[in-house]
């Protein structure tokens, strides 16, 4: 038997105001083994840690129950304070009577009858704990950061920089991501280009940075320091580390109308293409959906023009393993389709566009040059309605919109409103808005310029209807502040669609078993205090792929992400979680079920000799744990017909006794 | 008379609308072909309903503007249905003894060898209760 | 194939022609319209009003006939098919109200079991587009039609489900299914005013214009629509294109059509 001491926490009245903890205390000092008992009001703290291990040593304890908040906010701090009093950590188990228990109840006496309960089960559970030790596990020193934006730049160049090597993945022809499609940046309006550029070509020269354009990650194994990645390269039919990105075949492919991603398709393509003059790798590739060489077997020009001999319409995809000790996921966001919104129109007129589309029209490099033209018939457009909140905020209409505020909106159409004014003085522009959202460092004032310096017309109300009729679109919009309704002849519509998650995200966040919420951003170790991890060991998150995030914003995160990697690619050994699965060899009958079921490939099979009680031996098929790969999640546990599967620190033993002591 | 509870909470029961989930973004008024007709606005119905300020809506012919076209319904973005206060306004105020906005004696102005049984039965559901 | 037919009153009287060409025009297609016995009038327009039964019930027990006989329930008039739609979707949601409206039904009691279709869909999904198109026996060609939704069709959405009502196809799909030219146009699914000229000439004056306006500027040369009021209102406004009713237009591609004095 145990001797248990019992802590109940009042967490301040957190718990306190709905659960009496003295009554607690008292109640569960009757439980079988506990010694001691007692309640304070923050057991967390230095103090309350303190008596812990002076009743520890009072009392000769060899087991803890902490009757306090979720064992994943505290759990580790108790564990420790256990160790300092030299206990083992693993005697400490925590009943969690806040978060299940007094912030849901209302009503002191239920709170309390269940908080007893919960200390109960504890008891029962502590009085079987055995000690653990956790192993050890090496470290693969080598990052791979999936996603080529200015997220995983940054963090790629700054995991590099502390001598670490890392790998990119990026699924496009060239790294940059949206920020490359940019043309201003706010709130100092410095051109994107010329801050990201220099940028993609570090990436592009730093030693210890390889890049995989083009390429998807298809299979992630293993585990914190250890992962098994496979990469696939899509075949570009360009022999990439031959081409010099000339750019003489893109001159001569007679495939000339294919509508180019990088300006969103407002203009076209050759079917060999390279994305854009600073693309990195600055290769081409072949677009296997266009050119009829592929496609039919007849052209072969680009081959014939191609003086460095780079193409080969042979190529195949290529598949390359790659061992990490870290996997941060950068993979960004979009833009959402705008097909359900035609109440504005989008798919009727040409010159209703997106504001990704107003960044390339407005780009020097985009297809009208940096002018600022209609799509429809390039003529200078005179009055501008931008629209805010385009699927934003949008509860109502899950079949088309997102609940949430796209949060980088209100300052780019700030700055499409003033750059607008600022270039084409005779230009009308309004803005409708629901809020102006501008918390962020010089946003707001930034804000204020479009509307006291520029004289942007901003309008408290919404777009309801946009009617293109001739060559003008009709806007039938509300202006609450004046209390009517507005009509505007406008010559372009500028829609700020919300963004999203990219599509690749929710298949890698099931081959990295990292959680995501309903939106498919991934979801943060701790909302506060680990935002840039993911609760998967070993995964990182960096950039819009954990949430809507300005470039500022991006490049903050990108570098946390980084340091946390640096942190862990710095350490030569990893201390695991003991609590894994283990099989009794004597029991298992050799089944396969536990390893059917076992998402972690944690389990091995070998033939191993027993002795018979007849004093023969026999040889039989049994189950092997890898610790170092197993993840505790009990899968096999449940599997394991014959019951020799368990699981330490969750033995089958301490459940029941657990629901036994509820049940009592 | 801002905060008349009773009718605040008939007005809900009737629309079956959770006036609180507006964001007041005005959608609904941008997008509202009868606005110009209307004193209040299907944002200001709304607003209004919410905060229990709803004698001034019974009273104004706003009511009988609206032309149920749901357009406000389906563009909101928060899923309150505006259309369905103002008929749960109007329905109050015309439940009314002799409120009725509309008898048969009003008819034979309103035919003209064209005009279909829909339209009277719609308006006679829509004016009378 | 047999459906139950609720034509309401205006086909009756004012809408003759809707009302003909859409029986004329089924049965080319091999569909027969078995009109619902007893029907009474759906009261034209939907109240939303959670607490409103008894203006319900006419559409509730032509609801019933046709799940009684296990066929889908046909309108062919835009007001009928959004009552009737919006009252079956509250007997399938609203318990409460179900539970009212079957106190006053007579034997078993009704949940919003039956299937509603407008004719429209009726043509997209149970004939099919593609077999009206091999029927069509005078092709509307180089004729630029522009189909009139109006707001009845399309919504709400969340009931209705007829397609998407801020870019709907369905019409479109049905003119050129004909042959004829489909004309885009961003107020087809504006409302034209409606029993506001009851109230308000002026407004419905304005909203039918503008519609009639954006149709023609589009290059329209007719406006198709399934709705009587729809027709009246463009057509008392001072249209000066033709306004006709799909089935009229169904009719005269199918060969079925003859000269009648409704």
């Amino acid at each position: 038997m145990q001797r248990v001491g019992v802590f109940v926490c009042w967490c301040g009245s957190n718990i306190a105001g709905t659960v009496d903890v003295q009554a607690v205390a008292e109640a569960l000092k009757s439980e079988p083994g506990v010694v001691f008992s007692t309640d304070y009001q923050y057991m967390c703290s230095q103090a309350g840690q303190d008596m812990i291990k002076t009743a520890v040593k009072e009392h000769n304890l060899t087991g803890i129950v902490v009757c306090s908040c979720s064992p994943r906010m505290h759990e580790a701090t108790f564990r420790k304070t256990a160790a300092a009093a030299g206990l083992n950590p693993y005697m400490v188990e925590i009943a969690n009577i806040r978060e299940q228990c007094s912030w849901v109840h209302k009503d002191m006496a239920t709170g309390t009858e269940k908080a007893i309960i919960l200390g109960k089960a504890a008891v029962a559970k502590v009085n079987l704990n055995a000690p653990l030790t956790p192993g050890e596990s090496p470290v693969t020193k080598r990052a791979l950061v999936i996603g080529g934006g200015i997220a995983g730049i940054q963090t790629a160049l700054d995991i590099a920089d502390a001598g670490f090597e890392v790998d990119i993945v990026e699924k496009n022809p060239t790294i940059g991501g949206k920020m490359a499609q940019l043309d201003k940046t706010f709130p100092t309006l410095d051109c994107a280009a010329c801050i990201l550029t220099p940028k993609m070509v570090d990436v592009a020269q730093n030693e210890k940075i390889r890049i995989f354009s083009y390429s998807e990650v298809t299979d992630v194994k293993g585990f914190v320091g250890n992962f098994d990645v496979t990469i696939k390269k899509n075949a570009r039919y360009v022999k990439e580390e031959i081409c010099t990105g000339c750019g003489a075949c893109l001159e001569k492919c007679p495939m000339k109308k294919i509508p180019n991603e990088f300006n969103l398709g407002m203009d076209n393509r050759t079917a060999i293409y390279i994305p854009f003059a600073q693309a990195v790798p600055k290769v081409a590739t072949i677009d296997p959906t266009a050119c009829t060489m592929l496609k039919k077997g007849k052209c072969g020009i680009c081959s014939k023009v191609c003086t460095a001999g780079a193409i080969d319409y042979t190529q195949k995809d290529e598949y390359i393993e790659e061992k990490y000790g870290a996997i941060v996921v950068a993979t960004g966001f979009n833009p959402i389709s705008m097909d359900k919104f035609d109440e504005f129109a989008y798919s009727q007129s040409k010159d209703v566009i997106t504001s990704l589309e107003f960044e390339r029209l407005t780009n020097a490099a985009g297809p009208s040059a940096g002018k600022l033209l209609r799509p429809s018939d390039g003529k200078h457009p005179h009055t501008i309605v931008f629209v805010q909140c385009v699927g934003s905020r949008c509860e109502a209409c899950a079949e088309k919109g997102k609940e949430y505020c796209s949060k980088i909106c209100c300052m780019y159409t700030a700055k499409h409103a003033m750059l607008t004014r600022d270039k084409y003085p005779d230009t009308e522009v309004y803005v409708f808005y629901i809020d102006v959202r501008t918390p962020g460092k010089n946003f707001d004032e930034f804000y204020r310029r479009a509307v006291e310096e520029f004289g942007v017309k901003y309008i408290k109300g919404m777009v309801g209807k946009v009617t293109p009729e001739g060559d003008k679109l009709k806007v039938q919009a509300s202006d609450l502040i004046a209390n009517k309704q507005l009509h505007i002849d406008a010559d372009l519509v500028v829609l700020a669609a919300a963004i999203e998650p990219d599509k690749s995200a929710r298949p890698l966040a099931t081959m990295l078993t990292a959680s995501m919420d309903t939106n498919d951003f991934f979801t943060e170790a701790h909302p506060k205090l680990r935002p840039v991890e993911s609760p998967t060991a070993g995964v990182f998150l960096s950039g819009a792929c954990q949430g809507p995030k300005d470039i500022p914003e991006t490049v903050s995160q990108a570098g946390a992400a980084a340091s946390k990697v640096i942190g862990l690619l710095a350490k030569d050994k990893l201390t695991g979680n003991p609590c894994v699965a283990s099989s009794d060899e004597l029991m298992c009958n050799g089944c396969s079920s536990c390893a059917n079921v076992c998402p972690y490939g944690a389990i091995t099979y070998a033939e191993k000799e027993f002795r018979m009680p007849d004093r023969t031996t026999k040889v039989r098929r049994v189950a092997e744990v890898n610790p170092a790969v197993c993840q505790g999640c009990g899968a096999c546990t449940v599997a394991c017909p014959s019951g020799a599967m368990d699981l330490k620190g969750f033995a089958n033993l301490q459940i029941m006794a657990e629901v036994d002591a509820i049940c009592k | 008379m801002h905060n008349n509870r009773y009718l605040r909470d008939e007005i809900i029961r009737i629309s079956g609308v959770n006036t609180a989930k507006c964001m007041k973004c005005g959608k609904c008024s941008a997008t509202c072909p009868a606005y110009d007709e209307m004193e209040y606005h299907p944002h200001q119905f709304v607003n209004m309903v919410e905060s229990g300020d709803i004698t001034p809506l019974l009273n104004s012919d706003s009511l009988y503007k609206c032309l149920s076209c749901f357009a406000c319904i389906d563009r909101c973005p928060r899923g309150v249905e505006p259309a369905k206060v103002v008929e749960a306004v109007r329905l109050f105020a015309v439940r009314k003894q002799g409120a009725n906005r509309m008898t048969a004696n009003d008819v034979p102005a309103i035919v003209d060898e064209d005009t279909p049984q829909q339209l009277l039965v719609s308006a006679f559901r829509k004016y009378t209760k | 194939m047999k459906v139950s037919y609720f034509p309401g009153c205006t086909l009756k009287n004012k809408a003759k022609d809707l009302d003909l060409y859409s029986y004329k025009s089924a049965s080319a297609l091999g569909v027969t319209l078995e009109e619902i016995e007893n029907w009474q009038c759906c009261g034209g327009v939907f109240t939303s009003a959670d607490d409103e039964v008894a203006t319900k019930l006419s559409s509730v027990r032509a609801l019933k006939y046709a799940f009684e006989r296990n066929e889908p329930l046909v309108t062919v008039c835009s007001a009928c098919h959004n009552v009737i739609k919006q009252t079956n979707y509250a007997m399938q949601t609203n318990k409460t109200f179900a539970d009212k409206v079957n106190r006053y039904m007579a034997e078993d009691s009704y949940n919003g079991e039956a299937e509603v279709y407008h004719y429209l869909e009726m043509l997209r999904d149970l004939v099919g587009f593609d077999t009206l198109k091999e029927k069509v026996v005078n092709s509307l060609k180089g004729k630029k039609i522009a189909a009139y939704y109006g707001c009845l069709l399309l919504r709400p959405n969340k009931v209705m489900r007829m397609d998407d009502p801020e870019n709907p196809t369905i019409m479109e799909d049905f003119i050129r299914a004909l042959g004829a030219d489909a004309v885009v146009y961003a107020k087809r699914n504006e409302c034209c005013g409606g029993y506001i000229s009851v109230e308000s000439p002026d407004s419905a004056r304005r909203n039918s214009n503008a519609v009639v306006k954006n149709a023609k500027a589009a290059g329209a040369e007719m406006i198709i629509t399934a709705c009587p009021l729809c027709k009246y209102n463009l057509e008392k406004n001072g249209a000066d294109i033709p306004v006709v009713y799909f089935t009229e237009l169904l009719a005269e591609a199918l060969g079925v059509k003859e000269d009648t004095n409704a």
